[in-house]
C-alpha cells in the first residue's frame, strides 16, 4: 500500500488516482501508523513552503518522514513536497529563511528568471544512474514552482533549467525527491510513479 | 532544456455537457466534458480548460463532478473557470481535483479575493482571466464582463498590474473583438499585456491559421488556448504541435503509444 500525506495540501485526489495506476493500493491519510506502515510514503504539496509546514508539523509529519527514513521506508516527495525536505527555504520569509525538515542541506530560493512562475512542460538532464528516470530521460514533465533547489544534494540529481539550473529530481536511498509533477505529467509521469513503486 | 509552448483546448460545460459548437469526431457522444478531456489528453493538449457557464446552483454541482470524473483518468492540468466567487469555491474545486482555477467578474467585483486565494492555495493556482476589447481607455484595451457584452471602462493593463500586485499565478487574456472570428489572435493586445505583466501569459481568442498560433508567441504568449479550431476539428492538436516544432518553437511532444 501507498500512503498520501494528507496535512491539507491541495488537490491530492488526481495523486491518488495517478498512483493508483501502478496497481498498488493508495490511501490519503493523515494517520501516523498507517503513513509509517506504507509500503511507499508520498509527500505532496502546494502553496508557499512556510504554509506546507505548518501544515506538515500539524501532522507531525517531519518525525513520520524522519522515521520512515532511518526504517528504510522509501519516501517521494513532490513540488512543495521536495521542497520541505531542505534545511531552508526563503519563500516569503522575512528575515531568516523558514526551517524545513532538513533531510538535505540547502536553501530552497527563488529562480531567477523573468517570468514566474516556472509553468508548464520542461526536459530534464536525467542522473546516468536514475532509477526514478530510466526509459523516460528524454521526455517533457509538468512543473509549477517559483523557489528551487540549486545545491546537489543526496546520492543522484537530475537537473532542469528555467532562468537557471535547479534540481529537478534527487534520488537518495530512501528518500527521492521530484521539483515536478508526475501526477500531471501525463504518460511521462505515470511511467515515472511505476519505476518508484516497483522497487517498493 | 526550455520551457516548452503550452497548447490548451478550452471546453465550455454547462449542466455537464460541453455547448457552443463541438463537432468532434470518433467520439461516443460529443457532448460529454469527460470523454472530450480525454480525448484531447491523448492527443496532446498540455493542460485542459474547462470553462463553467452554468446558471444554476445544480449546474455547478454537477461541473464538480465532471471536473472529479476527468482528473480520474486525465492525468495532465486542468483549470476550471466560471462563476468562482469564494476561497471556499476555489477549494471545493481543487477538492474535486482542479489543479488551477480562474477568476473574472467576481475578481473585477471584489479585487481582495484574489489576494484571499494566492495567500490560501499559492498564486500558483489562480488565473485571473481578462475579458477585453478594444476601447476608449487609457491603454486602449477596456475589461468587459458578460462574454463581452458590458463595459467596465476599466483599463485593462492597469487592471493587470493591479492583480499581478495582489497574487494571480498567470493570465488568460481573451481578445473579445477576435473571439469565435478566426482571424487571428489580437497582437497588440498580447504585446501590451506581455509588457506589463512578469507571470505566464494565456492568448486566447481568434486562432483561426496554424500561422496565428505562432504570432501570438511572438507577441510574448506562453501558452495558446482555442475552443473551436480544436472541437470542429480544424486543426488537430498535433497539426498545430508540428507545425511550431517545424518552426522552431519549443513544444512538448509525446511518444506514440
Amino acid at each position: 500500500m501507498i500512503a498520501i500525506l494528507d496535512y491539507g495540501s491541495g488537490n491530492v485526489r488526481s495523486a491518488q488516482r495517478a498512483f493508483a495506476t501502478s496497481g498498488m493500493d493508495v490511501v490519503i491519510t493523515s494517520d501516523r501508523a498507517v503513513a509509517l506502515e506504507a509500503k511507499g510514503l508520498v509527500v505532496p504539496g502546494v502553496g508557499a513552503f512556510a504554509a506546507c509546514m505548518q501544515g506538515l508539523n500539524a501532522v507531525d509529519g517531519a518525525s513520520i518522514i524522519r522515521e520512515r527514513i532511518s526504517a528504510e521506508r522509501p519516501v517521494l516527495g513532490i513540488c512543495i513536497g521536495m521542497q520541505i525536505l531542505f534545511s531552508q527555504g526563503s519563500e516569503h520569509a522575512q528575515n531568516a529563511p523558514h526551517t524545513g525538515v532538513g533531510i538535505w542541506d540547502a536553501e530552497v530560493s527563488k529562480l531567477d528568471a523573468p517570468i514566474l512562475p516556472h509553468m508548464g512542460w520542461n526536459t530534464v538532464e536525467a542522473a546516468e544512474s536514475s532509477d526514478l528516470l530510466a526509459g523516460i530521460e528524454d521526455q517533457f514533465f509538468y512543473f509549477v514552482h517559483s523557489y528551487a533547489a540549486k545545491q546537489a544534494v543526496g546520492q543522484k540529481q537530475s537537473w532542469s533549467t528555467y532562468g537557471e539550473r535547479f534540481l529537478a529530481v534527487v534520488e537518495d536511498d530512501y528518500v527521492s525527491a521530484t521539483q515536478f509533477h508526475p501526477e500531471k505529467s501525463g504518460d511521462a509521469g505515470l511511467a515515472l510513479i511505476k519505476n518508484w513503486t516497483k522497487n517498493l | 532544456m526550455t520551457l516548452s509552448v503550452r497548447i490548451i483546448p478550452c471546453l465550455d460545460v454547462t449542466d455537464g455537457r460541453v455547448v457552443k459548437g463541438v463537432n468532434f469526431t470518433n467520439l461516443v457522444d460529443a457532448g460529454d466534458p469527460v470523454e472530450m478531456a480525454s480525448v484531447y489528453g491523448i492527443e496532446g493538449a498540455d493542460e485542459l480548460t474547462f470553462l463553467d457557464i452554468s446558471a444554476s446552483v445544480v449546474g455547478r454541482e454537477t461541473t464538480l463532478d465532471v471536473v472529479r470524473r476527468t482528473a480520474e483518468q486525465v492525468f495532465i492540468p486542468l483549470t476550471v473557470g466560471g462563476g468562482i466567487r469564494s476561497v471556499q469555491d476555489v477549494d471545493r474545486l481543487l477538492r474535486a481535483g482542479a489543479d488551477k482555477i480562474s477568476i473574472n467578474t467576481s475578481a473585477i467585483a471584489r479585487p481582495e479575493l484574489i489576494a484571499e486565494i494566492a495567500d490560501r492555495f499559492g498564486a500558483q493556482v489562480l488565473v485571473l482571466s481578462v475579458d477585453a476589447r478594444r476601447a476608449r481607455t487609457e491603454s486602449g484595451f477596456e475589461v468587459t464582463t458578460h462574454g463581452g457584452r458590458e463595459g467596465t471602462d476599466i483599463d485593462a493593463l492597469a487592471w493587470v498590474e493591479k492583480a499581478c500586485a495582489l497574487g494571480v499565478g498567470e493570465i488568460l487574456l481573451n481578445s473579445m473583438d477576435a473571439d469565435g472570428t478566426r482571424a487571428g489572435y489580437d497582437i497588440g493586445m498580447i504585446t501590451a499585456v506581455r509588457a506589463v505583466s512578469k507571470v505566464p501569459l494565456i492568448a486566447s481568442g481568434g486562432a483561426g491559421t496554424l500561422s496565428d498560433f505562432a504570432a501570438a508567441l511572438d507577441a510574448g504568449a506562453d501558452a495558446l488556448l482555442a475552443a473551436s479550431v480544436f472541437h470542429f476539428g480544424i486543426h488537430r492538436i498535433s497539426d498545430v504541435k508540428n507545425y511550431l516544432t517545424s518552426h522552431n518553437y519549443p513544444v512538448r511532444v509525446t511518444s506514440p503509444k
